[in-house]
């Protein structure tokens, strides 16, 4: 079968581009490069995302983790400086629970049932043929079932979401904007503003 | 930020009707294909920040005040909220769409949807923004 061949290949070469990225971005010091590296990341996992057919989240993470986080992330670094300090002594220890936690969740896979088993637990729970069919059929007929079940079946969830969006905006503004005000009295942030240079 | 070539800038403006033009239609047609709210006011915040990035802070700031994007924050959760304050007034539950219209449930709950995920992209767009204005507004200088 070709098909499967085309898919299969497709996934060794984003996975292998994927992996290299991440233990590029673990070795490099200059963060503009690791920054860019990482919307490259995000970037591929979008196109993993919609070759299993996760369209709506493949397009969420191309426009946020490919889009404007790459964007916010240089914004900071105009904010400190380029290159990442050395480290003092070599870090032992980060690198064992780095080690353990990714074994835990290797180990973890082989529990999970294979993609696109139609033996899932998931696929044979009566809730995934009701938002499959009744939604589409009878309830809903909007045919983006992932609409759907995120706009009217989970409503409460979505709502506590935008909820969640405004709170981080909140924060963001209480975190950025209060420093200044603090410290006023220094002569260092005491300049005027004067924005993006 | 004004040092930008010509090039750059012609471009950015070339693109960004269409980036717009984008996220209207993943606004507006979440419910037939991907998308829908969240995606539509990142890609519509994205318009902007390529603007900003091209144009200058200043000149967005022209374009969409920062106290604006603060006001829109509130009011896209305020219409998310609203629509649910609403349903429970006609005589439903709490987000239930269906009470919207009396003759064919499903047309209510394309209604609540459209105006749901207007509130989630209304709130999106305006969080992006202004966590930009934000993170943009205090360079080293």
């Amino acid at each position: 079968m070709p098909e499967v061949t085309v898919e299969l290949f497709v996934d060794i070469v984003l996975f292998s581009f994927l992996v290299s990225i991440a233990l590029t971005i673990a070795r490099i010091r200059n963060l503009f490069v690791a920054v860019m590296l990482s919307g490259i990341f995000s970037l591929l996992s979008a196109g993993l995302f919609t070759v299993m057919d996760a369209v709506d989240v493949a397009f969420t993470e191309a426009a946020v983790g490919a889009g404007i986080s790459t964007v916010l992330m240089l914004l900071t670094l105009d904010l400190t400086t380029e290159q990442e300090t050395d480290p003092i002594q070599p870090q032992i220890f980060p690198l064992i629970v780095a080690l353990c936690t990714g074994g835990a969740m290797l180990y973890a896979t082989q529990d999970m049932p294979a993609f696109g088993d139609p033996s899932a637990p998931v696929h044979q729970h009566p809730l995934a043929d009701h938002f499959i069919n009744t939604a589409l059929q009878v309830e809903m007929h909007v045919p983006n079932m992932v609409t759907s079940v995120l706009g009217s079946y989970r409503g409460y969830d979505t709502l506590g979401e935008t909820t969640v969006v405004f709170t981080a905006a909140v924060a963001v503004m209480l975190l950025m904007r209060g420093r200044r005000r603090f410290s006023q009295p220094s002569t260092i942030d005491a300049e005027p503003e004067e924005g993006v240079s | 930020m004004s040092t930008h070539g010509s090039i750059v800038r012609i471009g950015a403006k070339m693109l960004i009707p269409y980036i717009m033009l984008l996220a209207l239609y993943v606004q507006f047609h979440g419910d037939y294909g991907p998308g829908g709210g969240f995606q539509a006011g990142v890609i519509f915040a994205a318009a902007f920040i390529l603007y900003a990035l091209t144009h200058g802070l200043k000149a967005t700031k022209q374009v969409i005040s920062p106290s604006i994007a603060e006001k829109l924050i509130c009011l896209g959760v305020l219409l998310y909220a609203g629509v649910g304050i609403a349903s429970m007034a006609m005589g439903g539950n709490f987000l239930e769409y269906g009470v919207f219209d009396h003759h064919d449930p499903s047309h209510g709950q394309h209604t609540g949807l459209l105006l749901i995920e207007l509130g989630v992209g209304i709130t999106v767009f305006a969080v992006m923004l202004t966590i930009f204005y934000n993170f943009a507004g205090r360079g080293r200088s």
